[in-house]
């Protein structure tokens, strides 16, 4: 109805608009999103700009920065597929049955939003130190070192992206459609087919939202690495701690040039996101 | 009508594209009254539950417990003494005139933006959303150094702030910079779709009957926004208090003069003075549960007025 009696308005080109602050709004949002975040963003590829392109390629390839790279990515990874499992697990549980607790723990699943990254760092550093808590368990049993290890970072990227998955696998779960998984069940299909052929191709794009989600926060992260990573270079340092190494030289131009390859990527990943979400609407629209 | 609701759906996704926080869409949802129809076997669901509890724990709620564990590890007096020393003290004050600067600011800014992208209609409006969202795809590291490459001695305006004795980078200013870089998306991103969900026929109503701008958004829009608003100056306000890598590239680390409460938590830890960097750990463990709480009470709200719409607004006016 609206859009139909708003569209002969607009093809008349100038839309009579009974709203006021029209310019207001839209000048002050402008105004402050140039101020806060456009021009200081700029300032880091303008940065590259003053930087011939060897110095450039040379600052972005460096053995150690590639070793860098190697374990950002790397452990992100891992750490998105260990969130892709249990987050998925964890939203069907919470969607799915009933058990006590259930309302407190889904509460709880924000818990690495809300709480300060420096905060989550020391904590599973205590944790998992020798003398902590998991910590001793694991090497005395296991023999395995896991605070101030690359696997220390894993840790840490886990608990900061395990609330993506769940939070975009959670309401596609409650959304899909009841009608599909009876028809399954009265065609004859048990519970495992009718996840195999159902609900799991329902939730697939929102599994790797998630992923992508939780993938792109984990390769920005600092604050809760760099007290459980032990960052040595070229074995246990992140990019994100390379560029501040980079700063604390005074070698603006180095941690810039890094800057943007990180930049890069993650705007990147914002495409790919961004895709997987359409992909994620349509597949909604279908059903 | 099918218009409107297509273009709610593309917003709530586009706001949660970029992001740090995608819990709100779901956690508004109704919880379905009724049960799966294929429910699996016990043995499953029993796995399912325990291993999902399991993972919960672990990565969780013993790293919360232990936060706690180790502030009072040497006894109430040590957590009280470290909380009372000078720095801290001061490291609290910092962190919530930061908040007390950022956080207003930037619901200026998303009250400004939900405004003319969910009552007006013009081109570029997907771009502008996703320029919004932009502060969350960045690397907390690079959100300070962008400041750095603006302020500092070989920045853009370095030279000449430092010729006018004006202090920027490593010191207050540049914190609350920083801060605001940081946190510049929540409250837009929550208000955003909730204002394009509502419409805007009812302030149209009170336009046409002759109130002002201002009275309308006063009267009419801010009773039905509430809500989404306190919900994102809360998530606002944990993360403006919380942050850690952005404030850490500008700050200095000049004790008792630019330290937040998460860099003063680094410095004790790195001195190895583990019972006080728990003790100040421990404030901001409290305020992430007291906004966890907020936020479940938020929704819990929120769910009732969708549930309950008509009813209250009726009220409301």
């Amino acid at each position: 109805m609206s859009a139909a009696s708003a569209a002969p308005l607009k093809a008349r080109g100038a839309p009579f608009r009974v709203m006021p602050g029209f310019k207001l709004s839209l000048g002050f949002t402008l105004f402050y999103l140039a101020l806060i975040v456009l021009i200081p963003l700029s300032s880091v590829f303008l940065k590259t700009f003053t930087m011939t392109w060897d110095a450039f390629f040379s600052a972005v390839t460096s053995e150690r920065v590639m070793a860098s790279y190697r374990l950002t990515f790397g452990a992100s990874l891992i750490a998105a597929l260990l969130n892709v499992v249990f987050g998925g697990i964890l939203a069907w549980v919470l969607v799915r049955y009933k058990f006590p607790g259930k309302r407190i723990i889904d509460a709880l699943v924000d818990l690495p939003f809300a709480l300060p990254t420096a905060v989550a760092g020391i904590t599973l550093t205590a944790l998992y130190s020798s003398n902590g808590w998991f910590g001793q368990f694991i090497e005395g049993v296991l023999g395995i070192k896991v605070a101030f290890t690359p696997l220390g970072v894993v840790v840490a990227l886990t608990f900061i992206g395990l609330p993506f998955v769940v939070r975009t696998v959670q309401p596609v779960l409650e959304d899909a459609e009841k009608e599909l998984e009876e028809a399954a069940a009265s065609l004859g299909a048990n519970s495992l087919q009718t996840f195999i052929r159902v609900i799991f191709p329902t939730i697939l794009p929102s599994l790797l939202t998630g992923f992508a989600l939780a993938f792109a926060r984990a390769t920005g992260e600092y604050g809760s690495v760099i007290f459980i990573a032990g960052n040595m270079p070229m074995v246990s340092e992140i990019t994100p701690l390379f560029i501040i190494t980079k700063l604390e030289q005074y070698d603006y131009a180095g941690a810039t040039a890094i800057a943007v390859v990180m930049l890069v990527v993650s705007f990147l990943l914002l495409l790919t996101i961004n895709l997987l979400q359409a992909w994620t609407r349509g597949k909604a629209k279908k059903s | 009508m099918d218009a409107r609701k297509g273009e709610e759906i593309m917003s709530t996704n586009t706001t949660a594209a970029a992001g740090v926080d995608t819990a709100l869409p779901t956690a508004r949802r109704f919880e379905p009254n009724v049960g799966p129809v294929v429910l699996e076997p016990l043995w499953v669901r029993t796995v399912l539950i325990t291993i999902a509890l399991l993972f919960l724990t672990t990565f969780l709620i013993v790293p919360l417990v232990a936060v706690f564990a180790e502030a009072f590890k040497k006894g109430w007096e040590a957590y009280i003494a470290a909380i009372i020393d000078p720095d801290a003290i001061s490291a609290i004050k910092l962190t919530l005139i930061t908040a007390a600067i950022a956080v207003p600011l930037n619901l200026v800014f998303g009250v400004a933006a939900s405004w003319c992208i969910a009552k007006f209609d013009f081109r570029g409006k997907s771009i502008l959303l996703t320029l919004i969202d932009l502060p969350f795809s960045v690397s907390p590291v690079i959100s300070g150094l962008i400041y750095v490459l603006m302020f500092g001695a070989q920045g853009w305006f370095g030279p000449w702030l430092q010729a006018h004795d004006i202090k920027i980078l490593f010191a207050v200013p540049g914190i609350v910079l920083a801060t605001i870089f940081i946190t510049f998306p929540f409250v837009a991103r929550e208000l955003i779709p909730l204002m394009q969900s509502q419409g805007s026929e009812e302030e149209e109503a009170a336009i046409v009957l002759g109130a002002s701008g201002w009275n309308t958004f006063r009267r009419v829009t801010l009773p039905n926004i509430k809500w989404g608003l306190l919900y994102g100056v809360i998530l606002c306000n944990a993360r403006a208090m919380g942050e850690f890598g952005a404030v850490s590239v500008v700050s200095g680390h000049i004790r008792g003069e630019t330290n937040t409460m998460p860099l003063q938590v680094e410095i004790l830890y790195n001195e190895y003075n583990f019972a006080a960097a728990f003790a100040v750990a421990s404030l901001l463990a409290l305020l992430a549960l007291v906004t966890l709480a907020l936020k479940a009470f938020i929704e819990w709200r929120l769910n009732e007025s969708d549930a309950d719409d008509s009813a209250l607004r009726s009220t409301e006016h």
